[in-house]
């Protein structure tokens, strides 16, 4: 038995990498244990073919908190958040529509299909930013636990509750609504064209497992205003060399305060002795000893596989198995040998520099969703695909292109079972290939490579289980006190020394950062090490 | 009426934005599309293509071109080698600074100096009793600046310039599409990158050549209001907005000496005469008064002051030429010239003119800073100079 480190934090994630950088920074000894060759979990940029680097997973940084980018001195180890403009959205007639970087552009842009929501876009903008600004603190703070009446959750309550009562009769309306409702719903109260709520529900139901007219998305939809709360502090784009860079980024800053990482070396279990946490056993028999364990991987992973629900009481194991997962999308990544034209505007049109959408009516959207409720991936699949090469020349070789394409609904469960993905795989590509060239033709002819990456494959590949790419669905029932679980949500676990820093915490996935800094304050704060 | 420059007919359909201003007499684009910004990303990322045309160019020919020019000029001409291009400012008699830009060696006899004010007439004046002859060629030439990563790329597909041996600050002779042309390593964006100069008839068929070159680069054109924030994050000083020309303003407090702009470096002082050796020995002696120094707010102080507002902390991420007062403890001791907060490195920089007893790096002042109208301040500290200074830079 070598050294003893203060800290191991099981996963190599953004998560746990800001964890631990935070935990290094305060001079704790800590280890990171990455199972995969490389850093980032899903994170990750990865050169899947040979020139070309691909964002396998995630793709776009958005609500990656200034305060982590300061405190851990980001832009020097490497951030480079490149700006993502415009929304291209086309439609099955071949009109389309286009959002960018200026208000009257945008205005005239949707006055074609209705002048009303023309003017309304704007002011729509300007509430949900404001809704925005009331859930900051929440996402920059851990979760005051109501089932936990100790005198400081009541007064985190208390001032939760005079900043909801400031904001008057109807903006509680609005906060209220916006927790409840569909997106389409929600939408249909500002909107009254189907060409703008059509692409613009599609924020409402990326990553869960529900339709844009179910319940609870009209939460999810804030996330997209979210950026603007931080300023000209945000960081709303592409990570330069694809998204790993982020990743990269903060493992270089936790190494710099003394941080040490491991990669190649999959934790098989977590090694506990009279209910705490006392080390890991690598898969290869190796035991390392540390004062604390912080999982960085998803509940399920954390507690039904590393620590094992013998060591759980019945009720927490029962809570963190109804804990939906539920992975509803895949992504396909292409290699592309020149740019698809855009219909009507050539190919140098700089909408190709920003989002495209393909979610051309909320019928066609919920019909896709349709085909997931029944065990099979959309016929006609949701897509949003960004290229990033065309702002960051360094991804891909001169004059070629990685498109990424993020592809709902691919339920992780199909009628067949998870595993007959295997069998499915190339078929879905085909069909989000057929899909996309219904609305940008020419790009079948341009592919030089194909990346698949299914539900399964999230889960086999990246270990995220059901393929669920916030390590748990943002439904209301699962945020706040809830996640993972009530009693649990400020990331201590059941297990004495044993702590969850990734984004089955609170606030959740996307790449925020904030679980992994608010485990590492949170366990600083109490002492816990 | 501005000119419009030989590449106008190329750049004016891509000015969708009609963002124009005048600069040195011709107009130029602010930013092409309907943000700056992705012009920005292009400089930093792939690489943008800006027409430099409106620098003022001279050509100083003759048997005593480098005596003469080391005589004008806070360095000497007369060691520098062919091929070699040299960063200059030159002063009147008091060591004030008149102007700066670059001097490249084309031949044992001849030069070529970019201004960014008319100097002929101060030329003319000095080089009495000089063998030299001194062409005003502004006008029939034509400059494109390209800078970026991937700007060398981008030239190494379009001309045949041996572009490994041309290292940072070398100029020479290359023909891209069949047009002469004549490529420097050098810049204002503080990044790999390159100025191509051209007669002005070629201008259009180096522009089509460059632009199709570059579009597997990522090329992008480029307007001023980018460049000006490439250029504070490179921390390069602007006439007219950092510093004055001496002979254009009424009073010696707006006038700079090269020591006061932190430009030492290229002053020789122990050498031949010079225009303001004099003085500048003098000041040397004695120590600036002033230093222009890297200022950068403190970001924590920034997001608590606008929090106080209960508004999220909006920096404009646009140069700014505005002069704000930096202060220390209740004391005004200087002013910042240029701003901007910068997307790339996510901090608030500024070029700021300081009382030298404030200028060590490091050392902590206070900047003005409005927000909702109120005049506050944040904290800011002396930093490091360029602020941005990639590799690719210098690299061979």
């Amino acid at each position: 038995m070598a050294t003893v480190y203060d800290a191991i934090v099981v996963g190599g994630g953004h998560n746990g990498l800001t964890c631990a950088a935070y935990l290094a920074k305060a001079g704790r000894k800590v280890l990171v244990l990455e199972r995969r060759h490389i850093l980032g979990g899903a994170t990750v940029s990865e050169e899947s073919h040979p020139g070309f680097t691909f964002s396998s997973c995630s793709y776009v940084v958005s609500l990656l908190r200034p305060q982590i980018i300061r405190d851990l001195d980001l832009p020097r180890h490497g951030l480079e958040i490149l700006p993502l403009d415009w929304t291209y959205s086309p439609f099955e007639d071949g009109s389309a529509l286009l959002r960018g970087p200026d208000a009257e552009t945008n205005r005239r842009n949707i006055a074609r299909f209705s002048p009303r929501d023309a003017d309304r876009y704007p002011l729509f903008g300007q509430a949900m930013s404001e809704l925005g600004r009331l859930v900051k603190p929440l996402i920059e703070a851990p979760t005051p636990e109501p089932s936990r009446l100790r005198p400081s959750t009541l007064l985190e309550l208390l001032r939760l509750g005079r900043r909801f009562k400031g904001l008057g009769e109807p903006g509680i309306a609005a906060i209220l609504k916006m927790m409840t409702m569909s997106a389409v719903d929600f939408l249909g109260e500002w909107f009254e064209s189907e060409r703008l709520i059509g692409p613009m529900s599609v924020s409402g139901i990326i990553g869960t497992f529900l339709g844009p007219r179910s319940p609870g998305t009209a939460y999810v939809l804030l996330h997209h205003y979210m950026g603007e709360i931080d300023g000209s502090f945000r960081a709303w784009g592409l990570q330069k060399g694809g998204t790993g860079g982020v990743a990269m980024a903060i493992a270089r800053s936790a190494q710099a305060f003394g941080a040490e990482i491991r990669t190649g070396c999959p934790v098989a279990r977590i090694l506990i002795g009279k209910g705490e946490a006392r080390g890991v056993v690598l898969e290869n028999g190796d035991e390392i000893r540390a004062k604390v364990v912080i999982s960085g991987a998803d509940p399920h992973r954390t507690f039904l596989g590393m620590v094992g629900e013998e060591w759980l009481d019945a009720d927490f194991t029962r809570q963190i198995k109804r804990f939906k997962l539920r992975g509803s999308s895949g992504k396909v990544n292409l290699a592309l040998d020149s740019l698809p034209e855009v219909p009507g505007l050539g190919s140098d049109s700089p909408v190709l520099k920003g989002d495209i959408t393909i979610s051309p009516s909320v019928d066609y959207l919920e019909r896709a969703y349709d085909d997931a409720k029944y065990g099979r991936y959309s016929r006609q699949p949701c897509l949003d695909c960004v290229i990033p090469s065309l702002t960051d020349p360094s991804v891909a070789p001169p004059g070629k292109h990685v498109m990424s394409i993020f592809v709902q609904y691919a339920p992780y469960k199909l009628k067949e079972g998870a595993a007959d993905w295997e069998n499915q795989r190339e078929a879905f590509g085909d069909t989000v290939i057929d899909t996309l060239e219904r609305f940008l033709p020419g790009v079948r002819d341009r592919i030089l490579f194909r990346q698949v990456l299914t539900p399964w494959d999230l889960e086999q590949t990246y270990g995220l289980t059901e393929g669920n790419i916030f390590h748990g669905e943002l439904s209301l029932e699962q945020l706040a006190f809830l996640r993972p679980a009530p009693g649990w949500a400020r990331y201590r676990t059941p297990i004495r020394k044993l702590w969850l820093c990734g984004s089955g915490a609170h606030p959740g996935g996307g790449i925020m950062a904030a679980p992994g800094q608010l485990c590492a304050s949170s366990m600083l704060q109490s002492r816990a090490l | 009426m501005p000119l419009e420059s030989p590449f106008h007919p190329r750049i004016a359909p891509l000015c969708t934005s009609y963002a124009w201003k005048h600069w040195g007499g011709y107009l130029a684009v602010c930013h092409f599309g309907e943000t700056h910004l992705s012009e920005y990303w292009a400089f930093r990322e792939a690489c943008a293509l800006t027409d430099v045309t409106p620098l003022f160019k001279y050509e100083i020919k003759g048997k005593d071109a480098a005596r003469f020019l080391s005589r004008m000029m806070s360095r000497s001409f007369e060691a520098i080698g062919v091929g070699r291009v040299a960063y200059t400012c030159w002063c009147d008699e008091d060591g004030k600074v008149i102007d700066d830009g670059t001097v490249s060696r084309l031949g044992e006899e001849h030069f070529f100096l970019t201004a960014a004010e008319p100097t002929l007439s101060w030329m003319s004046r000095l080089s009495r009793g000089f063998d030299v002859e001194i062409e005003d060629v502004s006008e029939g030439t034509a400059a494109l600046s390209l800078q970026g990563p991937t700007s060398r790329s981008v030239l190494r597909q379009c001309s045949d310039a041996d572009l490994d041996a041309l290292k940072y600050f070398r100029t020479a002779y290359a023909s891209v599409d069949g047009i002469d042309v004549r490529i420097s390593r050098t810049g204002y964006t503080g990044d790999l990158g390159y100025e191509l100069w051209c007669k002005a008839p070629d201008a259009v068929k180096l522009w089509d050549a460059v632009t199709s070159a570059g579009r597997a680069w990522g090329i992008e054109p480029a307007g001023i209001d980018a460049l000006d924030m490439v250029r504070i994050e490179a921390g390069f000083i602007m006439l007219g907005v950092d510093y004055h020309s001496a002979p254009r303003v009424t009073i010696d407090a707006r006038r700079s000496t090269p020591l006061e702009l932190g430009l030492d470096w290229c002053v020789e002082l122990d050498r031949d005469a010079f225009i303001g050796r004099e003085a500048l020995r003098a000041e040397a002696a004695r120590g600036a008064t002033w230093k222009l120094v890297g200022l950068e707010a403190d970001w924590r102080e920034l997001e608590d002051l606008y929090a106080s507002y209960d508004l999220p902390p909006a920096l404009s991420p646009a140069a700014s030429r505005a002069t704000l007062p930096v202060y220390s403890g209740d004391r005004f001791v200087g002013q910042v010239t240029s701003s901007v907060w910068s997307p790339l490195q996510k901090r608030y920089l500024a070029l700021a003119s300081v009382e030298s007893a404030h200028a060590k790096l490091g050392n902590r002042l206070e900047l003005e800073h409005t927000v909702l109208h109120e005049r506050r301040r944040v904290s800011a500290s002396v930093a490091p100079r360029p602020f941005f200074d990639p590799e690719r830079r210098r690299k061979p």
